[in-house]
């Protein structure tokens, strides 16, 4: 019933991107496209969530006759699949209603309306194919159709470039997708997933399977070294397409990855466990020091992105780590985890998405540089956003901490392991874990301080107004969910027990009986953690202060100047910028990370020229890996150019010699 | 009855955490100046003070918003609910299962986390500086406090500070490397969270090396009584975790009377004394860093805490801590518990290892 539903709403999404087509010109074309996407995001919401906590009524399959002719369109709604339908269709929706009030602003909506659903649809039929052409099919369409969307305003400086590099690499984590389910699928061909479950591949071949899935999921979830594309292309795109692009479809891409090493793989071995959780690692602290460097709000929320993808990374390893150990229990705490991160992170990156493009729409500025002050013109998107950027930053009572929390738990359980290797690296990556954990708290510090606080840095700052009611109600519905999945983690914790029980073969104890909905993963005397009643106390404890301070304190207030040490200085430049913020960090991680240099060019005395400083920052990923690479390509373009100017007896001649080749290891072949 | 008793005991911790941070404030600053030779500040002082802020007008910068305003009282919640947490006279604190030692961290965080977005609000150059610094220092000092919180957990099998100090008052503890390391590193994190010397000067004012109080500076009134409140408590709960970790006697046990209790009050006193005179006479014996140099202070704390996670205690010693237990306690039977998460397998295979390594030690 709940399949019937959601292919319905896949449908009737094509539709509403076929209407968006033809209607784009017309007046009222932008409230119904995003109208209709948000009601059908809400039936399939509702459906895929009404599975998901029921699991008796998982498991329907249904097979459509499209596609390749002897294999058709097999789909099914499984509790993993449920549960990422459940993030899609909640982050379709919130993107749905911000664009009913942000999409009023688009210059192009031809550009836009048309792609809007069909991605949404692309997302939602790779959750629910269930053999390996309709999962490529639809993984090529949502990237396709995001591109576009990349691509809505190609005509900006440095759009184009993003969307051309998105397209390569999207193309390259396909191909690897590709190449993994043709050695799923075996010689006999059982392409579908069914059939690849009952027979596992062997060692050597799932090991390769496994580097696929790494280099096909991680290249479009923003794994570093294939991150590149990400920070260009998710801010380059309308900013309710960069808030699903970073909150929703890098979900759909650690789907891929779940389904693939975690549903079709067979049994991992232990050095998966090893080889998952440092990339996910080193992505973590990669991506949150970059993010730290940048002064542009939407590329730091994209690189904030990475780290996020890392830390649900890290928990997938650790899964696979105690899975190959037969520790079926921390495997399902690992797993809860990180699906609990996922889901965190879909809420909290969305909503900090939209109030980057409530700034956007406001101030029409990116750069921090020149905001600042904005928590006085726009209240409510600051409120917001407050809570975006403490959820993200893993603070206490807000979702971010629980899973993050979670994934410690897991990581303590990790002397258990009888293999050294694992002995050894849990732990450091648990310090990579904690370093990143910290510094996001240091990142979004700058990023709302320098945006919401402060002084405006130019005109068009001070003069900025709050945003429309649809984008509001989108930020604070969001935001509620913040906090809601921080104060209440058990029943979230206990709505994702079929995944783990279908995947791990065990499930965290059920935590909505526990007294109080405290949650405890493993025994109440190692861990256990309360957010509601720490945010019972926190809110107690403050209002008893502001009590007692009220009663008996003096109450007088008086507005002045501000004192800064007797020498305030009218001019805002004198506040600290977003790259004096993180100058402390750069200098103490940059040295390393990005081999950070200070040029100081200081005329000299009697010179009126302005002193500079400059501050180079080198992409060490792009300077190894893809330089050398592009320009490897370039080479052998240029020299395979001749070519394209032989004779038409030379072009025969090559025909003529590929047959004979071709003939001559069919020969040897066989 | 006894869960009003815990109850009791709870709301008791509140209050005597919140009483007591000034004087210990206070008591360091006294040793401090009686150390240099000078009579320094009555003992009382930092009560006089808060007393004398809150009587006083609150001045607010203009640009200031409504953020500026209510960080006070959050960054005070924040920090009392996690002092209230640690274990300091008495163990099985009635609500002390909220939160474990990384959410009690987490807590500290979110405190800071709004003080440095204050330290922004007004738009100044010394808000910025002190905002920017403390990032800095609290994003290495944050993972290194967390790896002396797993090296605790490995040992204790439990990041709960009341099983934590349960554990070290046992037998068998003994002293090992990892918990000297892990306390070297406890000991770096508690400086530098509290802006003591060497990475921060507490007394210090109009000076660029300042970090903290450069944050706090446009501060007033009720709401800098508030602050500097919370900076006491958070002194309190550094010492206080020390102490429950590393120097866990006459911690009082849930259920043990009230001779129990007043007996932990009293030890808890000596260790509140001690510390502080340590921290006083370490002060005295150093100087402050510069600020960059900051990072290698906690680079070494983070290393430390990192290696003490690694020298972990081997299962080996099963057989030696039981004999030690026998003849403590002259036991005569035992009962194995294997917690779930072992699953089935592993569970098998330590009960084979029990009874063929571990059974014939103890053979009459």
């Amino acid at each position: 019933m709940a399949l019937e539903v959601l292919l319905w709403c896949n449908a009737s999404l094509l539709a509403a991107g076929a209407a968006g087509l033809v209607l784009a010109r017309r007046r009222g074309a932008t409230p119904l496209v995003y109208g209709a996407s948000l009601c059908i995001t809400l039936v399939a919401l509702v459906a895929a969530g009404a599975s998901l906590l029921a699991p008796a009524s998982l498991g329907a399959t249904r097979v459509l006759p499209v596609g390749l002719p002897w294999l058709g369109a097999h789909f099914r709604l499984d509790a993993l699949a449920a549960f990422f339908l459940v993030v899609i269709n909640l982050g379709g929706a919130a993107a749905s209603l911000f664009a009913l009030g942000y999409g009023r602003h688009e210059e192009t909506p031809g550009r836009v309306l048309p792609f809007y659903p069909a991605f949404l649809a692309g997302m939602n039929l790779v959750l629910i194919a269930a053999d390996a052409f309709t999962f490529l099919f639809a993984w090529e369409f949502m990237s396709l159709s995001s591109w576009a969307l990349v691509m809505a305003h190609h005509r900006r400086p440095g759009n184009a470039a993003a969307g051309y590099l998105y397209l390569l690499m999207a193309s390259f984590g396909t191909l690897a997708l590709l190449l993994a389910f043709g050695l799923l699928a075996g010689p006999s061909g059982g392409y579908a997933f069914d059939a690849i479950r009952q027979a596992p591949p062997s060692a050597g071949i799932a090991a390769v399977v496994l580097v696929l899935a790494l280099i096909g999921a991680g290249s479009k979830a923003g794994l570093v070294p294939l991150h590149v594309w990400l920070p260009l292309a998710h801010p380059a795109a309308p900013t309710h397409v960069s808030a699903l692009m970073s909150g929703v479809m890098t979900k759909v891409a650690v789907y891929g990855f779940v389904r693939i090493v975690f549903d079709l793989l067979g049994p991992p071995a232990w050095w998966w466990g090893a080889v998952v959780p440092l990339i996910g690692g080193i992505t973590a602290v990669m991506g949150v020091l970059y993010a730290l460097m940048q002064d542009d709000l939407k590329r730091l929320l994209a690189y904030s992105t990475v780290e996020n993808v890392g830390i649900i990374f890290i928990g997938l390893g650790l899964a696979l780590a105690f899975e190959a150990n037969e520790m079926s229990g921390a495997a399902a705490l690992a797993l809860t985890a990180a699906l609990l991160h996922a889901f965190n992170h879909s809420l909290f990156k969305s909503l900090l998405f939209f109030g980057a493009g409530a700034v956007l729409t406001s101030t029409g500025e990116r750069d921090m540089e020149r905001l600042g002050g904005l928590i006085h013109r726009m209240p409510r998107t600051a409120l917001a956003c407050l809570v975006g950027a403490a959820a993200i930053s893993a603070l206490p009572p807000f979702n971010g901490f629980v899973s993050e929390w979670l994934t410690f738990q897991a990581i303590l359980l990790s002397p258990a392991l009888p293999q050294w290797l694992l002995k050894f690296l849990v732990p450091a990556v648990g310090a990579l874990l904690a370093l990143s954990a910290a510094l996001a708290g240091a990142c979004f510090v700058k990023a709302f301080g320098i945006t919401f606080l402060g002084r405006p840095r130019t005109p068009i700052a001070s003069a900025a107004a709050e945003t429309d009611r649809f984008s509001l109600a989108a930020m604070f519905t969001l935001a509620a969910l913040c906090l809601l999945a921080g104060i209440l983690p058990g029943y979230f914790i206990d709505a994702l027990a079929p995944v783990s029980q279908a995947l791990t073969g065990a499930n965290l104890p059920r935590q909505e009986q526990l007294d109080w909905l405290t949650i405890v993963p493993v025994a109440q005397s190692r861990s256990s953690y309360n957010g509601l009643l720490l945010f019972f106390f926190i809110v107690l404890s403050a209002s008893v202060a502001a009590e007692v301070v009220h009663r008996f304190a003096s109450a007088a207030l008086r507005r002045s100047d501000a004192w800064d040490c007797g020498f305030p200085d009218p001019s805002p430049a004198t506040q600290y910028s977003a790259g004096s913020f993180s100058q402390p960090i750069r200098r103490v991680f940059g040295s390393v990370v990005f081999r950070a240099r200070e040029e100081v060019d200081l005329p000299p005395p009697g010179d009126p020229r302005a002193a500079r400083l400059q501050v180079r920052l080198s992409d060490v990923p792009w300077d190894v890996l893809y330089r050398p690479m592009a320009s490897v390509v370039g080479f052998a373009a240029d020299h395979l150019n001749r070519l394209q100017f032989l004779t038409i007896r030379g072009y025969l001649t090559l025909v003529f010699g590929a047959l004979v080749t071709l003939l001559m290891v069919l020969t040897v072949w066989q | 009855m006894a869960v009003i008793l815990d109850a009791f005991v709870q709301l008791g911790q509140m209050m005597v955490v919140l009483a007591l941070a000034p004087l210990l404030a206070g008591y360091v600053r006294k040793v401090k100046a009686l150390l240099l030779g000078r009579r320094g500040p009555p003992l009382l002082q930092p009560y006089r003070d808060l007393l004398r802020l809150l009587r006083k007008e609150v001045v607010l910068a203009h640009s200031a918003s409504w953020l500026f305003r209510v960080a006070p009282y959050l960054v005070f919640a924040a920090t009392w609910v996690a002092a209230a947490l640690v274990p300091t006279f008495a163990t099985g604190l009635l609500f002390s299962y909220a939160a474990d030692m990384i959410a009690i961290v987490a807590l500290l965080g979110s405190a800071r986390f709004m003080l440095a977005l204050a330290g922004l609000d007004v738009g100044t150059s010394f808000g910025g500086i002190g905002s920017s610094r403390e990032m800095m220092i609290a994003s290495l000092a944050e993972p290194a406090m967390l790896m002396v919180v797993f090296t605790l957990s490995l040992l204790a099998g439990s990041t709960q500070l009341s099983s934590i100090a349960a554990f070290m008052q046992g037998a068998g503890v003994g002293l090992r490397v990892s918990l000297a390391l892990a306390l070297v590193a406890l000991v770096m994190v508690a400086l530098a969270e509290n802006a003591r010397i060497p990475v921060d000067n507490p007394a210090t004012h109009l000076e660029l090396t300042m970090v903290h109080e450069a944050m706090i500076l446009e501060y007033s009134g009720r709401h800098l009584a508030l602050i500097e409140a919370a900076s006491h408590v958070k002194l309190l709960l550094y010492v206080s975790v020390i102490a429950c970790v590393f120097a866990p006697w006459g911690i009082a046990v849930s259920g043990q009377g009230w001779p129990a209790y007043l007996a932990g009050l009293a030890a808890y006193a000596v260790k509140l004394a001690a510390s502080g005179f340590l921290l006083a006479l370490f002060e005295t014996a150093i100087a402050k860093m510069r600020v960059f140099r900051v990072s290698d202070f906690l680079g070494a704390a983070l290393m430390l805490g990192l290696l003490a996670t690694l020298l972990h205690g081997s299962p080996e010693t099963v057989a030696r801590r039981l004999r030690a237990l026998r003849d403590a306690t002259g036991l005569t039977s035992l009962l194995l518990h294997y917690p779930p998460y072992y699953g089935h397998d592993k569970a098998m295979r330590s009960l084979r290892l029990f009874a063929e390594r571990v059974m014939p030690e103890f053979k009459r």
